[in-house]
């Protein structure tokens, strides 16, 4: 039972795992980003999950009430600019992407090879 | 004077990083290039600056926002920051002032503010990594200027810099992604991300298991971004599809930083707190360093695209880097630390020679260069000169570290001459390579090489002058070596403070 009371640390190592997976396999370049994307969400979850705290509510002082437990907002906090971080990144590879299509016609990684071995 | 000297750590970042976007407001392309240019002499004024506070005091601290010190981000600049900010901003600013001609002939004009604005980017991202004393931010600052390289390499003439550069993007971010999971790890476990306090606080940590596999998920992804020997697969093609300046640029400072990034979390961090992790520190990176040095330098032998021959050099050069801080000991370190500063310079050196080449040759590959000495003195003597240095011929830069590496190998005990023997064969390696391009350039017949002989003059003076300053840097340094001893001493004694 103890495995499964960490199954957030589980959808997170099935999550990277999958993402890396598509990243290495894949030869479309768009499915490799797809891969990238998902790597980069699980490490997110990571994050997301650890700031739980059992009970805590969301951590906004109020007059009043003293004795409250709050969850952790830090790594929400870093996990939005992580956020920000993949969507550049995301934005930039597509971007690439399309540059690539429009030099060589295509986006599966062998064919390119193909091309530029000729 | 001493109230600015205090906000010192803090300028580093923000003047290169505020003045990107007005760089791409100025439209005018010479003008973006002077700004541009301008920005980056600041910004290397201001690491001179934090360089003489060094050796003059100690390291400078900096509260961003004068948040109180584990909760806040905090900056810190000690030897070994200083060591590399001179490194990146010197690069920066050197490789712009003569890089006008060049990147005109290489990007088109109304791309080049942009251009002129993620370069600027990159050296805010670098700098903010050197600068910062704070994990977290370190990953934010590592993004910054990876995403700004990505942008810089794609400029690249060629369309091969697309797969290049889309190869480059896949890794890095694999790369700053591992780096995230392994700040992530020790967040859960210690609750802190200010260097300093994580290093005090893993102490406390009961079980250990999860620090492990967060130093693990560390050293494998910064292994990957400073292009470690088997994780160096994307380096070679970026470097030689990048615009040319972007590859001088890149090859003297994006690698080492990631290094020092490596070295800090490794040292600093887990060392006082894993057992026994100076021997596995150490037995992982040494193979893989040798191997560097040699299956790399190998390959640089029989590359003939001339760009891509210096890239696979480079890979042998990290190799020298990783074997010099793999030897875990106070002149190992030191050896290491140097070497970045002094490869730094040589690879700058013949990658602005090779850029003089490009402004007459499209295609810098060994047939095309043949009997170019003729028409091109000044840039081939360049790049003999700085040959010597790479390969590290008494006078120059190169041997001040290759020494000081050669005697910390034997200094570490019985495998010490094999070791020495590596670093030997693979600086005969480095003879052949450089050989290699200076016989077909000066002993080579020009009816058998590039048909457009006729078109091939000397580079434009701003480049040659860039170029030969750079040599003149490497002959300096190779006599008067005390300035960047003195930082790598400092920063190595800093690295193995925790060590009884």
């Amino acid at each position: 039972m103890a495995l499964l009371e960490l199954y957030h640390y589980w959808a997170f190592a099935v999550l990277l795992m999958i993402g890396f997976y598509a990243v290495i396999a894949k030869l479309n370049l768009i499915k490799k980003l797809i891969g990238l994307s998902l790597f980069q969400a699980a490490v997110f979850l990571l994050y997301i999950s650890m700031g739980k705290v059992e009970g805590g509510t969301a951590p906004i002082f109020m007059d009043g009430v003293d004795e409250q437990l709050y969850s952790n907002p830090l790594p929400q906090v870093l996990i939005l600019t992580a956020i920000v971080v993949g969507i550049s990144t995301l934005a930039l590879g597509l971007g690439i992407v399309v540059r690539i299509k429009e030099e060589y016609g295509s986006i599966e990684e062998n064919e390119i090879q193909e091309i530029d071995q000729r | 004077m001493s109230a600015l000297q205090a906000h010192m750590p803090a300028l580093q970042v923000i003047v290169p990083m505020l003045s990107a976007p007005l760089v791409l407001l100025l439209k005018e392309r010479r003008l973006c290039w002077a700004a541009t240019t301008l920005t980056s002499l600041c910004s290397f004024a201001i690491a001179v600056a934090l360089c003489m506070g060094v050796l003059a005091g100690g390291e400078s601290y900096y509260l961003m926002g004068s948040w109180p010190d584990p909760y806040g981000i905090e900056l810190g600049v000690d030897a070994f920051s200083v060591l590399l900010l001179l490194v990146v901003n010197g690069a920066s600013t050197l490789v712009l002032m003569g890089a006008f001609g060049s990147l005109n002939q290489d990007i088109e004009g109304h791309r080049q503010p942009l251009f002129y604005s993620a370069w600027l980017l990159a050296v805010a991202g670098l700098n903010g990594i050197l600068v910062t004393a704070d994990a977290f931010n370190i990953f934010v600052f590592m993004e910054i200027s990876a995403l700004a390289s990505y942008v810089l390499v794609s400029a690249g003439p060629n369309r091969r810099a697309l797969p290049a550069v889309f190869k480059y993007l896949i890794m890095g971010t694999i790369g700053a992604t591992f780096y995230l999971i392994g700040i992530g790890l020790i967040y859960l476990m210690t609750g802190t991300l200010n260097l300093a306090d994580m290093e005090i606080r893993i102490h406390l940590v009961a079980d250990q298991k999860p620090i492990l596999v967060a130093a693990g998920f560390i050293t494998i992804g910064l292994a990957l971004k400073a292009a470690v020997f088997p994780l160096h697969v994307w380096l070679p093609n970026a470097y030689t599809y990048a615009p040319n300046m972007v590859t001088v640029f890149l090859a003297a400072c994006a690698t080492k930083v990631s290094l020092y990034i490596l070295l800090r979390f490794d040292f600093f961090v887990f060392q006082p707190n894993l057992a026994g992790h100076d021997l596995q520190f150490a037995y992982f990176l040494m193979p893989l360093s040798l191997l560097a040095v040699l299956v790399a330098s190998t390959v640089a032998m029989f590359e003939p695209n001339l760009k891509r021959m210096l890239a696979w050099s480079s890979v042998a050069q990290i190799g020298y880097i990783t074997l010099g801080a793999s030897l875990v000991s106070l002149a190992g370190i030191t050896a290491g630390l140097l070497h970045m500063f002094n490869h730094a310079l040589a690879k700058a050196a013949l990658f602005l020679a090779l850029a003089c080449l490009g402004m007459s040759v499209r295609h810098l590959r060994l047939e095309n260069i043949a009997g170019i000495a003729r028409q091109m003195p000044w840039t081939m003597a360049a790049f003999v000169l700085a040959g010597l240095s790479l390969i590290g011929v008494p006078g120059t830069a190169g041997f001040i570290s290759k020494w000081y590496l050669i005697s910390a190998v034997f200094e570490s005990g019985p495998w010490g001459v094999a070791l020495a023997g590596v670093i030997v064969i693979s600086s005969l390696m480095a003879v052949v390579y450089i050989w290699r391009v200076v016989e077909v350039a000066y002993f080579g017949s020009l009816e058998t090489g590039s048909t457009t002989g006729a078109t091939i003059a000397e580079a434009p003076l701003p480049l040659l002058l860039a170029t030969w300053t750079a040599v003149a840097l490497n002959f300096y340094f190779g006599f008067a070596a005390s300035l960047p001893v003195e930082l790598s001493t400092r920063a190595a004694r800093i690295l193995l403070g925790h060590i009884p």
